[in-house]
């Protein structure tokens, strides 16, 4: 194999893989990785479903190259806990009923924190539009965007409690 | 069966809106998809798909992708022979899953190979030479109906001659002419409808492994693994025992993965490779060579008196099936009409073959499009006659002991009580401005029970495992584990429920017609009273009694009596504590067939608002109200409505198979292929009615499918009002409803 070496951060972790030059980071995440959370639903940027967030940037991983991850961060769904505690999308995501099938759900979650680290406050349009690149065939999109608005409420309480915990 | 009826009763966690068991998994990433599975030295598999869409494959030469270097397998449809009896049952998803000899359209599987590699495996599908001769083809339903039509599969006739007419249905009863003759006015109209897709967000998945023994073992999304266990087997010629079938976590179906599609395949490709194969659809491959739904044209007649009485109601319905011979125009035929009592009725329908896909079960399949025909003309009449059309429903609507035109008498039904729900819901009352209108519609599905079988093992610490066939396909273990600790009397958390493998458990039909949580509802009770009664006679054991002396409350043996009242009552988890030494474990068992699905009936509300200059129409505002019988856990019913409502939006407005002259699928893509999104949509509201089914001991009657029944008309009517001009062809997409207004002001 014609392989590119790489070295990147994954949820915090260092890692090091050889893979194809063509080969997606979608690929290189689920076959090379194990970290099978996000999912291939189209393979051409349509649907979302494998949405990660790479620096910063929501992507669609089938559209970015494994290759170019060199030396950048990428966080999946499978970070989004921290520790055995779950993160408040996904808590609301739970209390709401937001999945059925749940093959969307790990690209909603990561879109919509995405969404929630730029905009802690958004509109009920806000969201629908932040969470129009990911496809869910199953709920209407009704209980998600209940969850991303609860679980935008919970964030924005914690961290007003963090603040007001600093300036004492 | 007595023991099946309902009941009146109180419930103790049935009803609450508890967390799935399976959600911590679904949303860390961590549940385990048809894609998700690996096994040591898995092949990657690819299928090389006709360019076609109708030739005959004069030769396919595999010697060259054999011989690369990384390629373990390559058939065609001589490795998998008819073990069908010769052209017997299941032959079409032989065919289907491998042509043998014609490509009957563009997108079919024509041969597959399994490589080391993806990249390997693709270089090798470019290496096989296949030498096609183009046939005439046809794609569209009336143009297949033609005398002069290009024939698809040769030896079917019609009327003796050479045909794609497959078959002809037909429902009713009384005397249509005469009710005609005694109408005031009759309205008459045709009706077109598109090709649409589940559209499911996981493509097809696969891992198949079959050793040199003949032992099998198929890891796969589907709603219906021992399904698809008993048809591989039959096609492999494999015994059924040998080969254990898992169903994944699956990510959506609606009724396209309960066929069989790729999976002969797969396991054909370990077969010869003697490796694990994994075989994964891509996008373009699921549009093309997987599960739409018909598309249709309907004429449909209504006469009624001018005091809003129907007189008679008249459907011809033309289904196209793809090249193989279904049941969706007769599915058609039946629901067309089921929400009315109606004197004089008939539906004809007739199922066409054409060269596009093979046609797959879509939510409710074929009730859509009939009830677009229908209810759009149930409008069209109340308008005619100047009457409410809620009102108008109203006077004609089937009732208990009315005769449905599909044969059967109705017991309780709910379909007058959503129409007084509609009739009396805000929404009806809401004003409209500018290019706003609002329309409403009615919709049935019948419901399946079938073939079920569960097992419940109870813990030594007083836990339950509950073990289900059916699939769960958004929230059915949350269900499953509601009812059990219902029966039981036992805390919710105290239940796991897990979806068997067909190793496990007696054959489960598969997960369709709304029957999982009928029908393992049914099952999982059953099994707990087994339990239960185990459980007494183990507390009779221990408290030495007879076991007629003690009943079942509250989780606990209660023993009866005067006599008996120093005897604390014995828990679940105390009785199981013990179960060791009174006889060993305690378990409960059912296999059934349920009979008596429930019918359910909704009815729906949309407002929308048209852009005259684009044509685009924006939904404002959607209600849905549907029957339940009972809602198990409300806020997977929601779901359920709203998620129904939303295919059926996408189907009314976007969503359509676009086919060229040459009779290729020009849109297999998700891009192309415009489902709703986020954007389009507002919140769905929902009202869940409880009328319970006599025929299930909680009352429950499915609820999956019936709201994907009325949208299509519902949204009709809507952008029709808001126009001024009636919409009769779906998707009312743009462009369309640009021309309809158009047409309309002679432009």
């Amino acid at each position: 194999m014609n392989g590119v070496q790489v070295s990147t951060t994954v949820n915090g972790d260092v890692e090091e893989f050889v893979c194809h030059p063509g080969e997606t980071l979608l690929e290189v995440l689920r076959n090379r990785l194990g970290l099978t959370g996000a999912k291939e639903g189209c393979g051409t940027g349509d649907c979302g479903a494998c949405s990660v967030i790479v620096d910063g940037q929501l992507v669609c991983s089938c559209l970015v190259l494994g290759a170019e991850v060199e030396g950048r961060k990428v966080a999946t769904v499978e970070g989004l806990a921290d520790g055995n505690r779950l993160h408040p999308l996904q808590d609301k995501f739970l209390e709401h009923a937001a999945l059925q099938c749940g093959i969307c759900t790990p690209g909603f979650l990561v879109a919509a924190k995405a969404l929630l680290d730029d905009n802690p406050d958004p509109t009920e349009e806000e969201i629908r539009y932040a969470l129009a690149g990911n496809l869910c065939r199953c709920t209407g999109y009704d209980k998600i965007v209940r969850a991303v608005d609860a679980a935008a409420a919970e964030l924005r309480k914690s961290s007003k409690k963090k603040a007001s915990g600093r300036k004492k | 069966m007595a023991e099946q009826s309902y009941t009146e009763q109180e419930f103790k966690v049935v009803g609450s809106r508890v967390r799935r068991p399976d959600g911590v998994d679904k949303v860390t990433g961590r549940a385990r998809y048809g894609a998700d599975a690996f096994a040591p030295g898995q092949l990657v598999g690819r299928i090389l798909r006709s360019p076609h869409a109708h030739a005959k494959i004069k030769k396919i030469d595999i010697s060259r992708a054999e011989k690369m270097k990384g390629v373990k397998a390559v058939i065609t449809c001589d490795d998998l022979p008819d073990l069908t009896g010769g052209r017997g049952p299941n032959f079409d998803i032989l065919v289907n899953c491998m042509a043998r000899g014609t490509a009957l359209y563009h997108g079919h599987a024509v041969a597959a190979v399994a490589a080391v590699d993806e990249p390997t495996a693709r270089k090798a599908l470019k290496a096989i030479k296949v030498e096609y001769k183009a046939l005439p083809h046809v794609t569209d339903v009336d143009a297949a109906m033609a005398e002069d039509a290009p024939i698809v599969q040769p030896g079917v006739e019609h009327d003796g001659k050479p045909s794609n007419i497959v078959n002809v249905s037909q429902f009713g009863h009384g005397d249509v002419d005469a009710g005609f003759a005694e109408a005031d006015v009759i309205i008459e109209k045709s009706y077109r409808t598109e090709q649409t897709h589940q559209g499911y967000i996981e493509p097809h998945a696969c891992l198949a492994s079959v050793g040199p023994d003949g032992d099998g073992e198929l890891w796969v999304t589907t709603q219906g693994h021992f399904t698809f266990r008993n048809v591989c087997a039959q096609l492999l010629g494999m015994d059924i025992a040998k080969l254990k079938v898992t169903s994944s976590e699956i990510g959506g179906g609606f009724g396209g993965k309960t066929h069989v599609w790729m999976e002969p395949v797969a396991l054909a490709l370990s077969r010869k490779a003697n490796r694990p194969v994994k075989l994964v659809m891509g996008r373009d491959e699921v549009f093309m060579g997987s599960g739409p739904t018909c598309s249709t044209s309907m004429d449909v007649k209504i006469g009624a008196k001018r005091d809003g009485t129907i007189t008679a109601g008249q459907a011809t319905l033309r289904y196209q099936d793809g090249p193989f011979p279904g049941p969706w125009g007769m599915l058609g035929a039946m629901t067309s009409w089921a929400c009315y009592d109606l004197p004089n009725v008939q539906a004809v329908a007739y199922d066409v073959l054409v060269n596009r896909p093979k046609v797959a079960a879509y939510r409710a399949p074929s009730a859509p499009m009939a009830a677009f025909a229908v209810e759009s003309t149930m409008d069209l009449v109340a308008a005619e006659i100047g009457m409410d059309p809620v009102d108008f429903r109203l006077q004609n609507v089937a009732k208990e002991g009315s005769k449905a035109a599909y044969g059967p008498t109705y017991g309780p039904i709910g379909i007058e009580a959503t129409l007084r729900a509609v009739k009396n819901h805000p929404h009806m009352k809401a004003k409209l401005g500018k290019n706003q209108g609002r329309g409403m519609a009615c919709g049935f599905w019948f419901n399946f029970g079938g073939q079920t079988c569960t097992d419940l093992n109870i813990g030594v610490d007083g836990t339950v495992n509950l073990t289900m066939g059916t699939v769960d396909v958004g929230g059915a273990r949350a269900s499953m584990s509601l009812i059990a600790a219902e029966e039981l009397g036992i805390p919710y958390e105290k239940v796991k429920c897990n979806v068997g493998d067909t190793s496990s458990l007696g054959h489960n039909d598969t997960t369709e017609g709304s029957r999982g949580t009928f029908s393992s509802g049914m099952a999982t009770i059953f099994a707990a009273r087994a339990a239960i009664d185990v459980l007494k006679a183990r507390a009779a054991l221990m408290w030495e009694i007879d076991v007629d002396d003690i009943e079942w409350k509250d989780g606990a043996a209660h023993a009866k009596g005067i006599e008996h009242s120093n005897l604390a009552p014995l828990t679940l988890a105390e009785i199981a504590k013990k179960s060791p030494q009174t006889g060993g474990p305690i378990a409960g068992h059912n296999e059934v067939v349920a009979d008596g699905a429930g019918v359910s009936f909704a009815s729906h509300i949309c407002d929308v608002e048209v852009d005259p200059e684009t044509g685009k129409t924006k939904i404002l505002r959607y209600t849905v109200v549907q029957d339940a019988g009972k809602a198990i856990h409300p806020d997977y019913v929601e779901g359920q409505f709203q998620g129904a409502a939303a295919q059926g939006i996408g189907w009314a407005l976007n969503e359509e198979y676009v086919y060229g002259e040459d009779g290729r699928l020009q849109n297999p893509s998700f891009l192309d292929y415009r489902i709703p999104v986020c954007s389009d949509l507002p919140f769905i509201d929902t009202e869940i009615l409880e009328i319970p089914n006599p025929n299930h001991p909680y009352g429950i009657r499915g609820v999956g499918e019936t709201s994907i029944v009325p949208p299509l008309a519902a949204i009709a009517g809507a952008v029709s009002n808001a126009v001024g001009v009636r919409l009769d062809h779906t998707p009312m997409s743009p462009p369309r409803v640009l021309k309809a207004i158009r047409e309309a002001n002679g432009r």
